[in-house]
């Protein structure tokens, strides 16, 4: 029978299902860090369990560390106390932990697949929504809560009920200045935060086939911003690539046998989907949001929504209380509108191409005196390779501040927020009320929209800069 | 985990969508290490002024000592966003047994029926009503019927959960007692790959 990239996956872990009920899922790889394990630890630890199999868990210190001054101890109590935990927990439980300090340390998202732990076909989980950024490598992948953390510590399974599938095609070539942030916000405009709710969402289609690996990273990384269970893409040439060589990849013994399983991963011509979307990679823009959630999305050069004529009322209201709450005007243009800072980083666009889209942007140019550009890479290894090719100091020449890897202000969970009232455009995946920090206002954007607004210190539309 | 059956309570109203769980606990509360004291801290950033405990914002209904129960009813896409499972605690920890919504995120709900707390899905049109029902009204959760009315229409409405789910919240089990269980099942299927 036709399968699809899901079902492959998904069948092969299958440990039983029940019956009228959920399936235990097998997983593979389970990340965990600082702020969504210590309960679970607790957990076990109260049924007087031991992690069932530490070597399939991995740890990392990310969302709660400060992103200077890495080697001195963490200036909040409870912050210290968190990751103190964690490194406790890890040794208790013998987890390879990669903290602070670690060359390996970084944002979860970030260093699994550079590590190449993260390969395809896997099932990944970890305590965090953008746990969907792995799928870009033909894996299922998705974030869980902290009892199905601790779920997983206990017996390596979940249960799991199986999603319905949806395929979204992205065909055509991107025009200028349009990369992969923007199709993926694109699509969440078209379909909204809900839009794939209770499906596991493969993205095919020749503009994603063309798409980098780190590319594919950030669209897969916000499937969980339209609500999906998780993202997958069909693994390639340039998947095994990627992974090839790398620090946990398959050795030259297995490589042959592993290539061999995954090149049967995609979805067969005849498999069916419960939902199929095709869109033109032409009609994508450079894409801006305005609202507080990651659906209310215009392309740069575009308006916002007039009110008055949305006809569904729970929509007008939403709009109109996040337009209250961002200070902005129905039917206006974002075009020119003053900015006070600029976010790069987080698990969506912190990767080394991210920052060299950046660097192409800025090199030889200052940043605006108006704005605050804060450039965080989303592991010591990026952060090594941008002083290896000397971005580094074109991020310093253009007036940057360069920080040290972690999650920083995608989440305000540190010191790096964003002043209320003020608005920053951000490379993130989240632009909720207060997520950058109480009041702040976030505009999400691709990396090289936040760079042409770096130079200009208003939102500005790339293609004129270029 | 408590076991749960029925919630006979008066609800409070919140009747926005897309609710997501950075608006229910702010990630600057996620630093603590146990599950515990996350209420105090619920919808933090709408319920006080300038993050001030003496200063609680008058329009917003937590404040407002008229709406109170176990059950809290609020728009569509409930939940969405991260993963944080601190969002079911602090709603469980607040006194919340049920959430009533026409929609709920996918992790948002799973995290709930691993903390006791039911997410309850009804109809746009059901959700309407109970948004229109004075701040006295009692609604009456059944989960062995999986069946929500509001008790002084008699408005009723079947609501769906998986009767694995159902079993677990009736008993106060949770899923790694089960997981546990089939330890051997698991490293049958560790052997066989």
């Amino acid at each position: 029978m036709a399968k699809t990239l899901f079902e492959k996956i998904w069948d092969k872990h299958i440990v039983k299902t029940m019956e009228d009920g959920p399936s235990v899922l097998y997983i593979d790889k389970h990340f965990i860090h600082e702020v969504t394990s210590p309960q679970a630890f607790k957990g076990i630890e109260k049924r007087g369990l031991k992690v069932f199999r530490p070597q399939q868990v991995v740890a990392t210190a990310d969302h709660n560390v400060p992103t200077v001054n890495q080697h001195l101890p963490i200036k909040d109590e409870l912050s210290r106390l968190q990751v103190q935990q964690l490194t406790e927990n890890c040794k208790k439980h013998d987890i390879a932990l990669y903290g602070l300090g670690h060359p390996f340390q970084g944002i979860v998202h970030v260093i699994g697949p550079e590590l190449g732990i993260t390969q395809p076909g896997m099932t990944i989980v970890c305590g965090d929504s953008h746990t969907s950024t792995h799928g870009a490598f033909g894996a299922i992948a998705f974030g869980i809560g902290t009892s199905e953390v601790e779920m997983v510590f206990a017996s390596q399974c979940l249960l799991q009920s199986k999603p319905k599938l949806m395929r979204i095609n992205v065909e055509g070539k991107l025009g200028k200045g349009v990369v992969s942030k923007d199709i993926v916000l694109y699509i969440i405009a078209q379909i909204n935060t809900g839009g794939a709710t209770g499906y596991a969402v493969e993205f095919a289609g020749s503009a994603i086939r063309d798409l980098s690996m780190e590319a594919r990273m950030t669209i897969c990384n916000m499937s969980i911003e339209m609500g999906a269970r998780c993202g997958l893409i069909a693994p390639d040439e340039k998947t095994f690539e990627y992974v090839k060589g790398r620090q946990f990849a398959p050795g030259k013994e297995q490589w042959g046998k592993k290539l061999g399983e995954w090149q049967q991963l995609y979805s067969d011509q005849d498999a069916v989907f419960d939902k199929e979307l095709t869109i033109q990679a032409a009609d994508v823009e450079p894409m801006i949001t305005y609202g507080t959630n990651p659906g209310l999305g215009i392309a740069v050069s575009g308006h916002i929504p007039v009110t008055d004529t949305i006809m569904d009322e729970g929509e007008r209201k939403n709009i109109a209380k996040a337009l209250e709450y961002m200070g902005l005007l129905p039917g206006k243009s974002l075009l020119g509108m003053p900015v006070q800072h600029i976010f790069i980083g987080s698990c969506t666009n912190s990767r080394i191409e991210d920052l060299r889209m950046v660097a192409s942007v800025i090199k030889g140019k200052k940043k605006s005196d108006r704005v605050e550009v804060m450039i965080v890479p989303g592991s010591q290894q990026v952060a090594a390779q941008v002083k290896a090719e000397g971005l580094d100091k074109i991020f310093e020449a253009a007036g940057f501040t360069i920080r040290q890897a972690g999650c920083s202000a995608c989440l305000g969970m540190n010191e790096d927020k964003i002043p209320a009232g003020e608005y920053c455009i951000s490379t993130s995946n989240r632009n909720f009320e207060g997520r950058q920090g109480a009041g702040a206002r976030t505009l999400l954007a691709s990396p090289l929209t936040a760079a042409a607004a770096a130079l200009t210190g208003v939102v500005s539309d790339i293609r004129e800069i270029f | 985990m408590q076991p749960i059956n029925i919630i006979k309570s008066s609800f409070v109203p919140l009747p926005m969508e897309n609710i997501d769980t950075d608006q229910i606990i702010p990630a600057r509360f996620l630093k603590a290490t146990t599950r515990d004291g996350f209420g105090k801290n619920l919808f933090r950033d709408w319920r006080y002024e300038s993050d001030d405990e003496n200063r609680p914002k008058a329009d917003f209904i937590l404040n407002n000592p008229a709406y109170k129960g176990e059950i809290l009813v609020a728009g569509k896409n409930f939940g969405c966003g991260s993963s944080r499972e601190h969002a079911a605690w602090s709603i469980l920890d607040y006194g919340f047994r049920v959430v009533v919504s026409s929609f709920f995120a996918d992790i948002f709900s799973n995290n709930a029926l691993n903390n006791g707390v039911i997410p309850v899905t009804v109809s746009d049109a059901f959700l309407d009503k109970i948004f229109q029902q004075p701040h006295t009204a009692v609604l009456t959760v059944n989960l062995g019927e999986q069946s929500i009315t509001i008790d002084a229409t008699g408005d009723k409405e079947h609501f769906e959960i998986s009767s694995y789910k159902k079993t677990c919240l009736l008993n106060g089990y949770d899923d790694i007692d089960y997981l546990l269980s089939i330890k051997e099942e698991i490293t049958a299927f560790e052997e066989a790959r």
